[in-house]
């Protein structure tokens, strides 16, 4: 097999575990799927909003329903056996997947979001005091930062945005100055989904700890791309999800030290997560599964093991190797044009480039884009302050994945230049 | 509903060359609508005939995409010498006909805007609407 680049990634072999790749799009699209009058290949660049699931993924899910669908903790018969083993080793796998000491440490949610929501609802409500302060940063996702300027609402806290620079990178001095001994919590974003800015997260929490503070980092570009390890980066909490990662919709991943994740009241409250129930009290289950109440995401927890699987078989390094060395190449071929303007740093990014053409609202250059088969993300990619700081009401964003060519990033620049034709 | 087919030459022309573009002096009613997550930006000022219910004259404002942009240019040559019900009876049918090109399902927002911006004016000027600052189309 032909090796597309430098990576040493087997682009052409990954590609044919993606039936998806292979459709044609151009048709009605208020039937969902495929019709007789689609006719243009995709290319898909949307990577960053949520990856493709190859047939491994889909397969393992498909067998959970076909072979072992049970409810899990609860039942004694076979099914529920089985099914309650792999639910619970899918924990152990996402656990070594990041460097967490085991399961008690991997907390499955909906998405990063449900994530994020269970911190504030929980340690949020609970710890944070008038007087103190949240500190997270510029280019934050709103699943972070509503949720951060949400709780700070309620409680009477402060909330403090870190600045970023001209490159699209964080101000670390800002960041220093405005962590102090009043702040109980530190967030960032590991990797932007807007920037592409992959963030000094062992240097934020190291900071975030030297003044009391814990520290949430907010992975959800930063799993799907690149090897990472929580207990390196000695982060309190980390957040990511399974569907940006080749895995199922429906299932994320909260990260906690045990420590503190031991110590908070619950979230959600019902069946699962409990241990003894009285009319006149509940007390609760061990971790992780005091935070798991009701039935859980079964089939997409198998549906997460096998993407995890799949990405460890390719190689995280090779795939980092592979998005950055996209992103450099769309970077540098979008550079050619006056009329481009690229948000974010040439250097260390992640696979993923936003830019706007000038005199073309991004929403019209991404409906042009996708007449050409060219799918990628236009608007303000759920980062509305960091668009505001930007200047630029929305962008258009490419981003990449371990099975895209340089040859979709051509094609990606020649639908940019009918736009640019049609608009001149 | 591919792309291109949306940015024939009639929406280009009007984005390029909006037609009654800026503020009005004096306008018997003015509104503003907003969709955040596109930017788009529109204000819609209207001048009525001394009947107080023909449409005399409109200008419009603001910045956006294409489609906004050349749907309001569009609205204001189309409503001078309609009534304030007319305007207001003015579905998304009337709003894609009158652009002469198919809207794709996630576009409909930006290509109605003005439109609602017109009608919600009119609504607050007759005193059938109260409070709406502003005016999104987008869920
Ligand atoms: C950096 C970042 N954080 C959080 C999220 C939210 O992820 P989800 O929608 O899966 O909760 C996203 C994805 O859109 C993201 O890119």
């Amino acid at each position: 097999m032909p090796t597309s680049d430098a990576s040493g990634l087997d682009v052409e072999a990954i590609r044919e575990d993606f039936p998806i790749l292979e459709r044609k799009i151009g048709g009605d699209v208020t039937v969902p799927g495929p019709d007789e009058t689609d006719d243009q290949p995709l290319y898909y660049l949307d990577n960053a909003a949520t990856s493709h699931t190859p047939r491994q993924v889909v397969e393992a899910m498909t067998d959970y329903y076909y072979e072992y669908n049970s409810n899990v903790h609860r039942g004694i018969h076979s099914l529920s056996q089985e099914a309650s083993i792999a639910y619970e080793e899918a924990h152990d796998r996402a656990a070594e997947f990041v460097g967490a000491d085991g399961r008690e440490e991997v907390v499955f949610t909906k998405n990063t979001t449900e994530a994020f929501n269970l911190v504030a609802y929980t340690w949020g409500l609970t710890e944070l005091e008038p007087g103190e302060n949240v500190v997270t940063t510029q280019m934050e996702h709103h699943a972070s930062l509503v949720t951060w300027q949400q709780l700070c609402e309620k409680q009477g806290a402060e909330i403090r945005y870190v600045e970023i620079d001209e490159d699209g990178r964080l101000d670390m001095d800002d960041l220093r100055s405005k962590v102090d001994d009043d702040t109980a919590m530190v967030s960032a974003v590991h990797v932007s989904n807007t920037l592409g800015t992959i963030n000094p997260v062992s240097e934020i929490t190291d900071i975030a700890h030297e003044h009391g503070a814990l520290s949430f980092i907010d992975g959800a570009q930063a799993v799907p791309t690149r090897p990472v390890d929580v207990a390196e980066i000695d982060a309190d909490f980390y957040a990511f999800s399974g569907h940006k990662m080749l895995g199922p919709t429906g299932i994320g991943v909260l990260y906690g030290k045990q420590h503190l994740l031991e110590e908070l009241p619950p979230f959600l409250v019902g069946g699962a997560m409990i241990r003894r129930v009285e009319f006149e009290g509940t007390t609760w289950e061990d971790l992780p599964w005091k935070f798991e109440a009701g039935t859980p995401p079964i089939a997409e927890a198998v549906g997460l093991t096998a993407a995890i699987d799949y990405l460890e078989d390719v190689g995280m390094e090779a795939i980092e190797r592979h998005e950055s060395e996209l992103a450099r190449y769309a970077y540098d071929r979008l550079s050619e044009f006056d009329d481009i303007e690229i948000y974010g740093p040439h250097e260390e990014r992640g696979g993923l480039v936003g830019f706007n053409l000038e005199g073309v609202h991004a929403h019209d250059l991404s409906s042009i884009l996708d007449d050409h088969g060219v799918a990628v993300r236009a608007g303000d990619h759920c980062t509305q302050p960091l668009h505001d700081v930007l200047g630029v009401p929305a962008s258009t964003r490419a981003s990449f994945y371990l099975y895209n060519t340089r040859e979709e990033i051509d094609e990606l620049i020649d639908a940019v230049d009918t736009a640019r034709q049609l608009f001149a | 509903m591919s792309g291109s087919d949306m940015y024939r030459q009639q929406i280009l022309d009007h984005y390029k060359n909006p037609r009654n573009y800026g503020e009005m002096q004096d306008p018997d009613f003015s509104h503003v609508g907003e969709n955040p997550s596109c930017g788009d930006t529109i204000q819609v000022d209207v001048k009525l005939a001394d009947d107080d219910e023909t449409i005399e004259q409109v200008a419009f404002s603001g910045d956006g995409c294409a489609i906004s942009q050349a749907a309001a240019s569009l609205l204001t040559e189309t409503l001078p010498g309609k009534s304030i019900d007319e305007l207001q009876a003015m579905d998304t049918d009337d709003i894609v006909d009158m652009l002469g090109v198919d809207i794709s399902p996630m576009r409909i927002k930006c290509a109605v805007l003005a439109r609602q911006v017109a009608q919600d004016g009119s609504k607050l000027y007759r005193g059938e609407l109260d409070e709406k600052d502003r005016t999104i189309t987008e869920e």
